[in-house]
């Protein structure tokens, strides 16, 4: 074995299969020879690199687990607390190496441009993603979205029924916004809440900073960065960020409450792709068979995040029903920013949003 | 460095020492280098005072080496573990601060000044005093008795061998160790990276927004270039200490 890889000199790695499948440039759990050969070829390789999954994130510590324990698949959870941006720094980094991220979970406008990264394929359920969120060779494809919201300890703060709420003097030192709006896309949706809650709109961010100003101003703006241990610990009591997000810290907070404004509806939805250069192809191949499965969709459904695949599965019968009509309430048109007004929204923050709130 | 001076194609361009005249740019090293010289003096202060006091001690005291055995370690406490030291002390639900609400109603917590450039002052103090401890205590320890000895005899008061030998031979020496805090403030990430999320104060934190934001692509030169600034920067600071160095070598031998 070892005298194997001294003999070749700066060879590609081997991504053929035992039964002769190139297992990297393969689009389908077909070009296996079907699903038990994929599983077969992922066992062999016996481990999955993930990179930039919370655990407390859209339930992946459970979606990671149940993988393990069904495939019988090691999965190495690598800076869980990482950006979208990292994930494509660290595959360009630890390319070629068999540390680089198998599969990516990324944030839009990170995802569109990289495409040249990844992998095309398509899992068994492709037919049942709305065209709206894949690309049609499956070269990415939607995962699991949500709507901006507001999460508070209704112990320690009043009921939050609108965006303009957060300045009164009950949340003085109270409110965080999950990252800089610079750099994390949660918390750029999350300005982009307040500006359409003021008049704003996806193409006029300027209005959500002035709030964030005028939060900061009032004494209310928290730049501490939240996540579920600051929230368990109370440091953080009023928290703007996805909605399943919220669901994960009202597991350990129960008078923890999420509301969507109903004045300003932000939607945002994830991006799975494969890497181009995965160290575990079969592995990466799996993965997204689970997660698109009903058992991956359901578990996403329990992190309170909404699967790609709900509506297909509400009326095929196969969602989990509770968890389903469990989701907060969302009413009117949800704004989804396209990717040039995220870039020009972008560039206003990165004019204005340090001196907004200074 | 070259990637200071190239685009995201790697085609030369001087668009990147443009960017950093950018007001985000501007304020980050306004914020900087505030932090760093308010640390440094801070540090300087207070640990020159404690390095005189500890080497008045006699040599083999116990406390004498315990502090500068602390002082050893605390200079080199910095980072992640630090910054969540004091949010469990300071922080909205820190021990401190829920004693001091409960025994005297006072609000040391306010609203969040530990997680901005308040906050990091106050941490960084932290590790420059004991830095300056460990550097400035030889100073102090160079000075021969034979120097107050011989001023004595000539007449000296005190406060004469203080102005006129002590003071000068150490005022050097000063100086370099407030440089040398200076930088070690300028080039300190991981703390502030913890504590402070928003709003990007210091250049550090700005080159970690550069390269890492999923909403701003495609920024990395942007954030060479602020490492240049920086290494420009620490340059300068590292020259002057040299230069320093030299001086005060002379009577240190």
């Amino acid at each position: 074995m070892s005298v194997a890889a001294c003999a070749a000199p700066e060879k590609q790695a081997d991504t053929t299969t035992e039964s002769g499948v190139d297992a990297a440039t393969a689009t389908s759990a077909e070009d296996f020879g079907g699903m038990d050969e994929l599983v077969k070829a992922a066992q062999d390789e016996g481990e999955l690199n993930v990179i930039a999954l919370p655990p407390d994130w859209a339930n992946y510590a459970e979606i990671i687990s149940t993988f393990e324990d069904t495939y019988d698949i090691e999965v190495n959870s690598d800076q869980p607390d990482a950006a979208s941006q990292d994930e494509i720094n660290a595959a360009n980094d630890l390319k070629g190496t068999d540390r680089a991220p198998d599969v990516f979970d990324l944030g839009q406008s990170v995802a569109l441009a990289n495409t040249d990264m990844f992998a095309p394929y398509q899992v068994e359920t492709f037919d049942d993603i709305p065209a709206e969120f894949k690309d049609p060779d499956g070269l990415w494809v939607n995962d699991y979205g949500g709507y901006m919201s507001i999460g508070y300890d209704s112990a320690k703060v009043p009921d939050v029924t609108s965006v303009q709420d957060l300045l009164g003097p009950e949340f003085k030192g109270k409110v965080a916004l999950n990252g800089d709006p610079t750099q994390a896309g949660a918390a750029f949706s999350g300005v982009m809440m307040a500006a359409i809650a003021n008049g704003g709109s996806a193409d006029d961010i300027a209005p959500g900073v002035d709030f964030f100003a005028e939060l900061k101003q009032a004494g209310n703006f928290l730049t501490v960065d939240p996540d579920s241990g600051t929230i368990e610990q109370g440091t953080t009591p009023v928290v703007i960020d996805w909605d399943y997000l919220g669901s994960a810290a009202a597991a350990n907070v129960d008078t923890w409450k999420t509301v969507v404004p109903e004045e300003a509806v932000v939607a945002g939805y994830y991006f799975q792709a494969i890497n181009a250069d995965a160290p575990h192809p079969a592995a990466a191949r799996l993965w997204q068979e689970f997660l698109y499965s009903d058992e991956g969709q359901n578990l996403w459904l329990k992190g309170g995040a909404r699967p790609v695949r709900g509506d297909q599965m509400a009326e095929d019968g196969t969602i989990d029903a509770d968890l389903w009509e469990a989701l907060p309430e969302v009413t009117g048109d949800p704004v989804i920013p396209t990717d040039d007004q995220t870039t020009t929204a972008g560039e206003y923050l990165a004019a204005n949003w340090s001196k907004a709130i200074r | 460095m070259v990637g200071a001076f190239q685009d995201g194609d790697g085609r030369p361009t001087l668009g990147n020492l443009d960017a950093l005249t950018s007001d985000a740019a501007l304020s980050a090293l306004k914020g900087s280098l505030v932090l760093s010289a308010t640390t440094a003096l801070i540090g300087a202060a207070l640990g020159a005072l404690l390095a005189y006091l500890v080497v008045s001690l006699p040599t083999q005291s116990l406390l004498r080496r315990t502090t500068l055995a602390i002082s050893g370690v605390l200079a080199q406490f910095g980072g992640v573990v630090l910054a969540f030291a004091w949010i469990a002390t300071i922080g909205s639900v820190g021990i401190v601060t829920k004693a001091m609400d409960s025994a005297f109603g006072v609000d040391l917590y306010g609203s969040g000044w530990l997680f901005d450039l308040p906050g990091l002052v106050v941490v960084y103090a932290y590790f420059q005093i004991p830095l300056m401890v460990i550097v400035f205590a030889p100073a102090f320890e160079g000075l021969r008795p034979q120097w107050r000895e011989a001023a004595v005899n000539l007449g000296a008061s005190t406060w004469d061998y203080w102005r006129h030998v002590a003071l000068p031979l150490l005022t050097p020496a000063f100086l370099g160790a407030l440089l040398l805090l200076f930088a070690n403030a300028f080039a300190a990430y991981a703390t502030a990276a913890v504590l402070v999320s928003q709003g990007q104060p210091i250049v550090p934190l700005l080159i970690r927004q550069a390269i890492t934001s999923e909403v701003l692509l495609g920024q990395a030169n942007v954030g060479f270039a602020l490492a240049l600034e920086m290494i420009v920067v620490v340059t300068l600071v590292m020259v002057a200490y040299n230069l320093l160095l030299k001086r005060t070598s002379r009577w240190m031998r």
